[in-house]
This record gives C-alpha cells, sequence and structure tokens, in this order.
C-alpha cells in the first residue's frame, strides 16, 4: 500500500483506543440510531476473540452468551459509532483466533486471567 | 481559474468514516501540481486549451525535442505525461506557470469525472470480456466448457456477421467512471478522495474533469 494512502487513513484513525487483544473481556459502547435524531448507547460486553484487518478497515469480533445463545458482534475498529471500549479483564490465551470457545459453553470455556503490568497500567 | 480538468496519479484505496459512522469506500488520488507547458488560443490553433505536465522527469532523460518544449515553456524540468485541457480563456495562463490542488476551489461534495487507462488483461475468452455463458462441465461435454459457442447459422448466410463478439484484447484502455463525489481534500499534500473506484491500476495517471 503507498504510504500516502497510509497517512489518508491515520487522519481518519482513532488515537485514544485500548490496547484490545484477543481474550479480553470488554464493555463496547456503541451508539444506536433510533429512529429520527434519536441515538441510544448500547453497551455489548464479552470476550474479544478476533482482530483483523490495519488501518481503518480494522475490526474486532465480541462474543456473549445470551440467554443460552452464544452471540457475535463485529465492530469496526475505528468507527466513530464506538463511543468507549472498556477492558473488564485479560486473559492468557494461545491463539490469535478464538474459534474454539464456540464449540464450549459454561466451564470449559473459561480462560485464564493474566494479571501482568500491561494489565495494570 | 477556469480549466477543463487536471492530471493526476492514482494511489489506491481504503476506506474512511463519515460523520454517521458509515464506512465509504475512497480512491485516494494524488492531483498535482502541474506545470502549464504550452498554452494555445484560438487565433493561432484553432481552440483554447492549455497543455499540463505532471509527474517531474529530469531533462536529460528527455528526448531533445521534448528538452526544447520544455525550455521555451521557462521550466527546467520535463515531464512524464503532458496533456491538453479546454480553458475558457487562455489570457489567464502563462506558460511554466504551476497549478495545484489547491488553486482549482474545489469543495466536498462536488462531483467528478475520472479518466484512467483500464488494467490491461491480454487477450481474454467470451467469458470474461463479453459475459457469455460457460458450457455444461458434464453431460457430455468435452474440451468445450468455456469456449464461445457458435458463431453464426449454416449455409445463410455462410458468413460470421460482423460485430460478432468474439475472445480478444480486453483492458489497456481509455475508460471514464462519470459523478464520482469528492469526499476529502487534502491541498498541501495533493490528495484527492473521492468516493469508489478508478480505472487504472495503482501509479496509473488519470485525468480529473471537473463540472
Amino acid at each position: 500500500m503507498m504510504p500516502q494512502v497510509r497517512e489518508v487513513e491515520k487522519l481518519y484513525m482513532k488515537t485514544d483506543l485500548p490496547k484490545i487483544a484477543p481474550g479480553d473481556t470488554v464493555k463496547v459502547h456503541y451508539k444506536l440510531k433510533e429512529g429520527e435524531e434519536k441515538e441510544r448507547i448500547q453497551v455489548f460486553e464479552g470476550v474479544v476473540i478476533r482482530r483483523r484487518g490495519s488501518g481503518t478497515s480494522a475490526t474486532f469480533t465480541v462474543r456473549k452468551v445470551s440467554f443460552g445463545v452464544g452471540v457475535e458482534r463485529t465492530f469496526p475498529l475505528h468507527s466513530p459509532r464506538i463511543e468507549k471500549i472498556e477492558i473488564v479483564k485479560r486473559a492468557k490465551v494461545r491463539r490469535a483466533r478464538l474459534y474454539y470457545l464456540r464449540e464450549r459453553a459454561g466451564k470449559s470455556a473459561r480462560l485464564k486471567e493474566r494479571f501482568d503490568q500491561k494489565v495494570m497500567e | 481559474m477556469k480549466i477543463e480538468g487536471i492530471l493526476g496519479r492514482k494511489l489506491g484505496m481504503t476506506q474512511i468514516f463519515d460523520d454517521e459512522g458509515n464506512r465509504i469506500p475512497v480512491t485516494v488520488l494524488e492531483v498535482g501540481p502541474c506545470a502549464v507547458t504550452q498554452v494555445k488560443n484560438k487565433a493561432k490553433d484553432g481552440y483554447d486549451a492549455v497543455q499540463l505536465g505532471f509527474n517531474p522527469k529530469k531533462l536529460e532523460k528527455c528526448t531533445f525535442p521534448m528538452i526544447g518544449h520544455f525550455l521555451k515553456a521557462g521550466l527546467d524540468t520535463g515531464f512524464y505525461i503532458l496533456k491538453e485541457f479546454k480553458v475558457e480563456d487562455p489570457e489567464q495562463f502563462k506558460p511554466g506557470e504551476i497549478i495545484s490542488l489547491a488553486d482549482l476551489g474545489l469543495s466536498k461534495g462536488v462531483k467528478v469525472d475520472i479518466t484512467g487507462i483500464s488494467k490491461g488483461r491480454g487477450f481474454t475468452g467470451g467469458i470474461k470480456l463479453w459475459n457469455f455463458q460457460r458450457q455444461p462441465m458434464s453431460h457430455g461435454a468435452k474440451k468445450v466448457h468455456r469456449k464461445k459457442g457458435s458463431s453464426g447459422a449454416n449455409t445463410f448466410p455462410g458468413r460470421v456477421i460482423k460485430g460478432k463478439r468474439m475472445p480478444g484484447h480486453y483492458g489497456a484502455e481509455s475508460v471514464t467512471v462519470k459523478n464520482l463525489t469528492i469526499v476529502d481534500i487534502l491541498p498541501d499534500k495533493n490528495l484527492l478522495l473521492v468516493k469508489g473506484g478508478v480505472p487504472g491500476s495503482v501509479n496509473g495517471y488519470v485525468m480529473v474533469y471537473f463540472k
């Protein structure tokens, strides 16, 4: 990709994003539009199972189990509709894509929590 | 400054967000700065136009006739690409003058037409070139899966009708995309962002025409 295109992307990227990684449990505050002129913030809490892409097209996928049904949502990382991303806890994982969580439920779907320096910052 | 268009270069595509958070596909173009290499007027040439040069080239790399042409315009550099654009009043332009993106008075939301040379695809079969159907992969079909099929009737007319769509060369031709919306302008970097795709490969030259 041409360096000028990267520069353009930088203008549209957020600089204050927390460092989210697969295994993190996050709360995504997402602005929803309800009809005309009405806005509401919805919080989606779950485990980050994937990050993909670079620049403005980067996205991340959050998985949660809601009333016994697995729900996955993919958000554009730099979307202005994301009000903020809160990190609830971090976990030690050995893969970049946590697709194996889809086949698991309950006790086996737990992840080992991480308490290193990076988390504390 | 009223000019029909300007020269530029395609840098690639990306996506950006609008105020509402919608993702918009954009093409990033490097537009200008261009130098006026020649001014043509009605009295001398029969029409009003300026010739613009884009992408500087060392004079020692130019041919002798081209060196003469650039020196005549008072320039100390040559250009890889030259193109004429119509103007209403050629008096406004002087040879050697530099035209950059900021001089054009463009604004966001304005529509432009963009001409480029499409990617060359070489000798192409009927399926890709003319959207022909392919033939069955089985049911007795043998060695004809992607062939063009029949090219006409039998004894009458006894020949293939002119203009019959056949496999042949595809791409590497001038293509114009009309009514592309300007999404953003960065005059200090000479960058123009338009919504949607633009013909040609990355680093290909494009002409941006204003309405």
